[in-house]
């Protein structure tokens, strides 16, 4: 570091490119402080002051990074930055990040368990239809065969009277067919009688009832 | 370095220069320097990001919330995968440590920044805070076993000692190597640029020469700042994953 310094010194004495003002005294004071190797802060006022200078001179010479006098203030500042950031970030930036990533995670699982759920009450209404529909087929097939049996039922009772009334009406009918019959064959023999009787009168005969009834009856009897 | 060959002038590292923000005098511990200013930068951008951006709290993110979602995921996860469930209580630390890295060397590939991470007082600070912070640790957790850490169990008794001081030396180096990879390599990329840049005004010196090295130190410029914006999040990222190997050393010592 002090040899820097020397060197510093020497190059802003020749040079006079960099330096500060007062750069001869400092050159000067600097190279004479590099040579009693005491130490900075020992030095007095001007001579601190010059060291400084120096330490300007040094910048166009070395590495300005080893130029220890501004060690203190970059330290300083870079404690406060860091303090200042640290509470921020702990307190308000990192909470807060941590916060919105954690509720998106939250929403995102809520979706999904939602989506389950109404998956899960989409398949159990599905299965509940499914069964409406299936009770509904079985209750319509009962009400259908219940309506079969009792249509069927009428029916036959009702084929059963009708047949019942036609038989009825056949045999009156037959009946009356018979009477009309025997009527009809009385009303004939009447009638064959009684022109039996008139021709035999005709024929100036004498008519005898019963021999024209055996003769009505032998030709009716033949004819029948 | 200070050569000003043929006119060109090389002042590859005066990016570097802490400079007081008001007025030209001494720096004292308190004084608001272009590190202040930058470091200020850093912190409103990573609040512009992480807190404004997620204002909204929206279900469904926009980019921005998407973006710092995406950061908060991604080293949530590192802390989780490499340290175990009980070290997501550091995770707040971690993600300080990576946020400030990660924007400071973003911003200090701004033209005419000031590149905070560049500074070994810088990393040196955020090194040793994980190197002091993770031995504590170590040792209130786990008590002596943590020293286990440096017996390794699995070797022959007789080489153990060796191990131990080879583990030993290895454990105190951490911080150094921790810091000075972060501040060399951002460092060493953006003095490069400045070297490049330089090069770029030969053609304002001398026209024959400068039509060929001025397009070439272009070309340079473009392809080192590429690479810078991957060594950006490639350091903060390394930076951060080292932290957290740290962090599992101590809460889990056993090799």
């Amino acid at each position: 570091m002090f040899s820097l310094l020397q060197q510093a010194a020497t190059t802003a004495a020749e040079t006079d490119t960099h330096a500060a003002p007062a750069n001869a005294d400092a050159a000067a004071a600097a190279a004479g402080h590099g040579a009693d190797a005491t130490h900075a802060a020992e030095a007095a006022g001007a001579a601190a002051h010059a060291t400084a200078d120096a330490g300007h001179a040094a910048q166009s010479a070395g590495m300005p990074q080893l130029d220890v006098s501004t060690f203190g203030n970059q330290i300083f500042w870079l404690l406060v930055t860091l303090a200042v950031l640290y509470w921020v970030l702990s307190k308000v930036a990192l909470p807060r990040i941590d916060a919105i990533i954690s509720d998106r995670q939250g929403a995102i699982t809520g979706d999904l368990m939602q989506a389950e759920e109404f998956k899960k009450k989409a398949k159990d209404a599905e299965a509940a239809y499914g069964k409406a529909l299936a009770d509904a087929r079985t209750e319509a097939g009962k009400i259908i065969a219940a309506q079969k049996a009792d249509i069927q039922k009428e029916l036959d009772a009702a084929v059963a009277k009708a047949d019942a009334e036609i038989s009825a009406r056949a045999a009156e009918s037959e009946t009356r067919i018979a009477a009309i019959r025997d009527s009809a064959t009385a009303d004939a023999r009447s009638v064959a009688r009684e022109v039996t009787a008139e021709l035999v009168r005709a024929f100036g005969g004498k008519a005898d009832d019963a021999a024209i009834d055996a003769a009505v009856d032998a030709r009716l009897k033949g004819a029948a | 370095m200070a050569t000003e060959a043929e006119g060109l002038s090389f002042h590859p590292m005066d990016q570097f220069v802490v400079k007081p923000l008001f007025g030209d005098g001494p720096i004292s511990w308190y004084t608001p320097t272009n590190a202040t200013l930058w470091m200020g930068l850093t912190l409103l951008a990573i609040v512009a990001l992480l807190v404004f951006g997620t204002r909204g709290r929206a279900i469904i993110p926009n980019r921005v919330q998407s973006i710092a979602e995406m950061l908060y995921g991604m080293i949530h996860k590192m802390v989780e995968d490499v340290t175990g469930k009980d070290g997501l209580k550091y995770f707040p630390f971690v993600m300080t440590l990576f946020c400030f890295i990660l924007f400071a060397n973003y911003l200090g590939l701004l033209p005419k920044s000031f590149s905070t991470t560049s500074q070994i007082a810088v990393t040196a600070v955020l090194a040793v805070m994980v190197f002091v912070g993770v031995t504590v640790l170590g040792f209130v957790k786990n008590g002596t076993h943590f020293l286990g850490l440096f017996w390794v169990k699995s070797a022959p008794l007789a080489l153990r000692p060796v191990l131990a001081v080879i583990e030993l030396i290895s454990y105190f180096v951490r911080p150094v190597s921790h810091s000075i990879r972060l501040a060399g390599n951002i460092m060493a990329g953006h003095a490069v640029m400045k070297v490049f840049a330089a090069f770029g005004a030969m053609l304002l010196i001398s026209p024959v020469i400068g039509i060929v090295v001025t397009p070439l130190s272009i070309l340079g410029i473009v392809g080192v700042y590429a690479l810078e914006i991957m060594v950006a999040i490639i350091q903060a990222y390394v930076f951060t994953i080292l932290t957290c190997v740290y962090l599992k050393d101590a809460l889990h010592p056993s090799h």
